[in-house]
């Protein structure tokens, strides 16, 4: 069992392309069609926790599917199955492109790669952005942890000849680590005033 | 040493990135600068190949890190770091899964921590654009047109304008990325 559960998500692993989003359709085939591991409905609770829990999408919805099935040695395998592929995949491919790293028609292949990721983030973003970005809090929240960390290193600067005594607590502050921890207070913050609000003037 | 501070560092990024593969972009931003495992452009790098190679993103992402930091042992290391605070969290929200999904709580602290991850997103794109657009090697006597790395600009732009093309939408983006390394091979970028 422990095998199989290994096997299945190594093949969810190899099959899944991009984002944690892309493995959806290929866990519906795998899981429900053809082991009856999971209902189609259960399936979806598992993918939207696995969206709102730390971590990676297609990491954590393993862990639940295989906790589910088998306790925690069955999460940690099938967690272990659906990252081994990309170990193992992704150390054949590195060990092969560092060996050609320095050819020319390399190096302006990944020039032009380079570019197309940007174009990649930015559609991303955007898409993102029309998720995430719902009222006028939300749009504060993405867009200073934008600029706060596109202008870190300048702000960092800054602070620094003004309070030479803070220089050590800046580079905690302008960490993604940090903003992540602020800005998920602030959200809960928000929307425990926000709803007060509401119930006030609902009042009034 | 090394090992330990991959597991640790992979951990964090576990722990703190939410939503899916590119969220953890910023974090291996931060990472590069304070360690010096790679620069920002081996990372530009290797986004593109965890986007065109089998596997989740954010997966692929961790074991090229961790493969380029120190070898396949790394590659596991760095993997099983970033797995590690998953396989903890969904274990103890596995228990309370239908308060946890209700929790007025959880929802609140969503509610700011994805816009947040959006912002950090963008960031992390504007860097990586700074890289593969930007000649910021190049001397200021050039002036403003010696800044800009022209043909990448013209290949960026072609590929934005191309995946808002509705019958575009559904192609695959590892065929964008191919279609982009042979550009630049063909165009000598």
């Amino acid at each position: 069992m422990y095998l199989d559960l290994f096997l299945t998500f190594a093949k969810v692993g190899v099959m899944t392309f991009g984002g944690g989003y892309a493995m959806l359709p290929i866990l519906q085939r795998e899981v429900v069609e053809n082991k009856g591991w999971a209902t189609e409905s259960e399936l979806a609770d598992y993918f939207a926790i696995g969206q709102c829990t730390p971590g990676v999408i297609a990491v954590n919805t393993a862990t639940f599917l295989g906790s589910k099935l088998k306790g925690v040695p069955g999460g940690v395998i099938a967690t272990l199955g659906v990252v081994f592929p990309s170990a193992v995949i992704i150390s054949v491919v590195a060990a092969f492109l560092s060996f050609f790293a320095e050819l020319p028609a390399v190096i302006h292949a990944f020039s032009g790669i380079r570019a197309c990721v940007c174009a990649l983030i930015l559609a991303s973003v955007i898409r993102l952005g029309k998720q995430t970005v719902i009222d006028v809090p939300t749009g504060i929240i993405a867009a200073a942890v934008c600029l706060l960390m596109v202008f870190s290193d300048q702000l960092t600067a800054l602070l620094t000849t003004a309070a030479p005594g803070l220089a050590p607590a800046l580079g905690v502050l302008f960490s993604p680590v940090a903003f992540v921890i602020v800005a998920g207070a602030l959200g809960l913050l928000i929307s425990f005033f926000g709803k007060k609000n509401k119930k006030g003037g609902g009042e009034a | 040493m090394t090992l330990l501070r991959l597991f640790f560092e992979f951990f964090k990024v576990g722990l703190f990135s939410v939503g899916g593969g590119l969220a953890t972009i910023p974090f291996l931003q931060d990472m590069g600068v304070r360690t010096g495992w790679f620069t920002q452009a081996e990372l530009a790098n290797m986004i593109a190949v965890s986007e065109s190679t089998p596997g989740p993103m954010g997966v692929n992402m961790a074991s090229y890190v961790g493969f380029e930091t120190a070898g396949p042992l790394g590659c596991a290391v760095a993997t099983i770091g970033l797995i590690t605070p998953s396989i903890i969290v969904i274990l103890i929200v596995a228990g309370f899964l239908q308060k946890f999904r209700k929790s007025k709580a959880v929802e609140g602290v969503f509610y700011g921590l994805r816009p947040a991850s959006t912002g950090l997103i963008a960031a992390a794109g504007l860097s990586v654009a700074a890289i593969a657009l930007l000649n910021t090697g190049a001397a200021l006597s050039d002036g403003a047109a010696g800044l800009f790395h022209w043909k990448a600009i013209i290949l960026f732009a072609a590929v934005f304008i191309a995946m808002q093309v509705k019958q575009l939408k559904k192609i695959h983006p590892i065929i964008f990325i191919l279609l982009a390394a042979v550009a630049g091979v063909v165009f000598q970028m």
